[in-house]
């Protein structure tokens, strides 16, 4: 094992790289190209024996991806953002392929207004189609979420693709110290790639993927997907308790931090759960008895985990870095729905959206949301989701727009 | 020419695909299918895009010998791309044998390989790629119900173009789009001639890269005709120059047939009720005159190169 700097990126690549995959289809995108110049650097100096093909969009990437672990060889591949959307009608197409493979998403902002930094609503995006999802909070949780991935997906009872996210810039070019375990030690916790019947050869006919007639088989193979991601919940415990002890280092599909005491508890995926970590320490020194829950696995929904840890708690401070226009925070929803009707569940659920596009949530912010979250729960009265926002970031606004306005009189036209 | 079909007698007498498919009785696209699948045999893998032939396997039945895999509409060439450069990685790390190796095919409507299918379509030759695009052509979004798609002729009537003047845009020439990237190997064959499809297919089988075949697939449905017409149509097709069988080999075009002399175009289009419009209630001699001098000015141009 050797330790280096490396960025989430970098850790995505070797994630590819010590599961020794042999298929990398690609298609460019910002943030995550790196991983795929990476993976074909290393591919040009022989030090992965994988082919890399170039593919001329997302979608066309994805259906090759799923058609390659169809035909029984272990793949990689990598997106990000109007990428993955591109590529989800495929999603959905090649999880229910049940032919398993490990993309990683890169999460940035969706247009419109194009942008290149980071919040959660590619990802969620993809939340209903068959794709397990991991969220990663650090780099080397990338590089060893790789590995749990696929041995997760390759799983004789699960058979399901999945997704390992990691934000970008936050994670994606941030470089941080990662522990690289050996290879051999990964081809102890990860073994080859064993496709079963799914491959195509020759004098071994089969069909993939066929039409169904009606509502009946229709409804037996989608009600299949979803046991099968049901089943994932304790493959998945298995194999982050393989992990820890080969490797040292403990992956819980739900992360708790200074969670068994706490009053007021933060509820967040991805790498701005560290700031809510910080926000945890200096609330506790001001005495606020808070903490924090982390959904690592996010499908399948690690529901139980979440009511024990949630159970008598005062109040719930959810902070979604994604908008589901017209309704607000997607995983404020998700916890409602786990916690609806649960003897002990926490007193309040208060929702709160920032975060969008990279944009920072400050310690002051931690602050005022656990601070509305335990009035709500002393008086009852949860107050609608609140988009986090500074009078700041308001002027700073106000003039861009001012310039705005200056540009569109010279140039003669009516704001 | 190919030394294994020199006469129909030639052609092979045991047949591979299945009967008992959900697909429309005179099917042209099933009549190609049939042919090209008897020529190469049941070690290949269909990687099909949505269209009629989608319906050719459904669960829990296949009339294929061989294997498929259903992609989508706008992406089989790419599922081609993954399941050819999956097995080319199973063979050189030792995995598979060589005699375990399939030949994969792409299987593809009008609507897709003219549409949405294109931007893959184009990246697989990019890429070099070794596999056979097989478009059956019956110029129309024939599985839900013969709307107008980039490859339905000049003038004809379809769920969404029933104007008097039919459909205003022309059939776009995928043939041509195709070879100007330089494919390994493209042909146009026609159901209703096996002989010249039985040669052709047996050269792509031996020819490695991007090897496509176009067959134009009467549509009883689509075209409105009695089922009984499609191999009458087909023929006809052929003899009036409206779908002239061709080859790209080397850089090079070659017509496999030159129909002399040609028949004129509306003994073909009056056989079908999507241009009934251009002879009822009373003919439409304008368009018959412009659908005709098309016709003769592709054939003409050939003449003049020589």
């Amino acid at each position: 094992m050797t330790r280096q700097l490396m960025t989430g990126n970098a850790a995505a690549a070797w994630g590819a790289r010590l599961a020794d995959v042999d298929y990398v289809p690609a298609f460019p995108i910002t943030p995550q190209t790196e991983i795929i110049e990476t993976l074909s650097r290393w591919i040009g100096e022989d030090a992965l024996d994988a082919r890399m093909t170039m593919m001329e969009s997302e979608h066309s990437m994805i259906t090759a991806a799923g058609a390659a672990a169809a035909t029984g060889v272990r793949v990689f591949t990598a997106t990000s953002s109007q990428g993955l959307l591109y590529g989800m009608e495929m999603l959905y197409t090649v999880a229910g392929w049940r032919a398993p493979f490990v993309l990683v998403n890169v999460s940035r902002g969706l247009a419109a207004p194009i942008t290149l930094e980071p919040d959660h609503n590619d990802i969620l995006a993809a939340r209903d189609s068959g794709f397990l999802q991991i969220h990663c909070a650090t780099c080397q949780e990338v590089l060893d979420q790789m590995l749990i991935a696929y041995r997760l997906g390759e799983d004789a009872g699960v058979r399901l693709p999945v997704i390992v996210n990691l934000d970008g810039f936050y994670l994606s070019f941030t470089r941080e110290p990662v522990d690289l375990p050996d290879k051999s030690a990964v081809a102890d916790f990860l073994p080859p790639f064993d496709p079963g019947p799914t491959r195509f050869r020759a004098g071994k006919p089969v069909s993939q993927a066929v039409a169904v007639l009606g509502g009946v088989p229709y409804s037996y193979f989608r009600y299949e997907v979803e046991l099968a991601a049901r089943a994932a919940l304790p493959v998945y415990d298995e194999a982050a308790e393989a992990f820890a002890a080969r490797f040292g280092r403990r992956h819980e599909a739900v992360e708790a931090y200074r969670c068994d005491d706490a009053e007021i508890v933060f509820f967040m995926i991805g790498s701005f759960a560290t700031k809510a970590k910080e926000a945890v320490d200096r609330l506790r020194d001001a005495g606020t008895a808070a903490g924090l829950l982390r959904p690592v696995l996010l499908r399948p929904f690690p529901e139980a985990k979440l009511r024990g840890a949630l159970r008598g708690k005062k109040a719930v401070v959810v902070v979604d870095q994604n908008i589901s226009i017209g309704k607000g925070g997607v995983l404020h929803c998700e916890l409602a729905s786990a916690l609806y009707g649960q003897r002990g569940a926490p007193g309040a659920l208060v929702s709160f959206i920032g975060g969008l596009g990279g944009r920072d949530i400050a310690a002051e912010e931690f602050f005022e949301m656990a601070a509305v979250a335990a009035k709500a729960a002393e008086s009852g009265e949860t107050p609608p989701p609140r988009l986090l926002y500074t009078g700041h970031e308001l002027r700073e606004m106000r003039k861009l727009q001012a310039i705005a306005h200056v540009e569109h009189a010279e140039a003669g036209e009516t704001p | 020419m190919s030394e294994h079909f020199e006469r129909m007698k030639d052609l092979p007498s045991t047949h591979l695909l299945g009967a008992g498919t959900a697909l429309c009785a005179g099917c042209g696209g099933l009549q190609a299918v049939k042919e090209v699948y008897d020529v190469l045999g049941p070690n290949t893998v269909f990687v099909n895009a949505a269209g009629c032939m989608t319906l050719m396997s459904v669960y829990p039945f296949t009339p294929f010998r061989g294997s498929w895999l259903y992609t989508a509409m706008a992406s089989a060439p790419a599922g081609a791309q993954g399941v050819r450069d999956a097995l080319d990685v199973l063979k050189a790390k030792g995995r598979m044998t060589a005699e375990e190796d399939l030949e994969v095919v792409v299987l593809t409507g009008d609507g897709s390989a003219n549409g949405m299918g294109l931007s893959a379509a184009s990246g697989a030759i990019d890429r070099g790629l070794d596999f056979i695009y097989l478009c059956y052509d019956n110029e129309g979004y024939a599985n839900t119900g013969q709307q107008s798609s980039a490859g339905t002729p000049h003038g004809a009537h379809t769920s969404t173009d029933q104007t008097p003047a039919g459909l205003p845009g022309w059939k776009k020439d995928l043939f041509a789009i195709w070879t100007a990237n330089k494919p390994a190997y493209a042909a146009t064959v026609i159901g209703g001639e096996p002989l010249d499809l039985a040669r052709k297919i047996d050269k792509a089988k031996a020819i490695e890269g991007p090897r496509m075949i176009i067959a134009l697939a009467p549509c009883p449905v689509g075209w409105d005709y009695d089922p009984e017409h499609s191999v009458e149509i087909a023929k006809l097709a052929v003899k009036t120059g409206v779908w002239p069988l061709k080859e790209y080999v080397d850089g090079k075009v070659t017509h496999t047939r030159m129909p002399h002399p040609r028949t004129p175009v509306e003994e073909y289009l009056k056989l079908q009720g999507r241009f009934a419009h251009l002879f009822e209630p009373e003919r439409n001699e304008a368009l018959l005159a412009e659908i005709q001098g098309h016709v003769d000015a592709y054939w003409e141009a050939l003449d003049a190169e020589g």
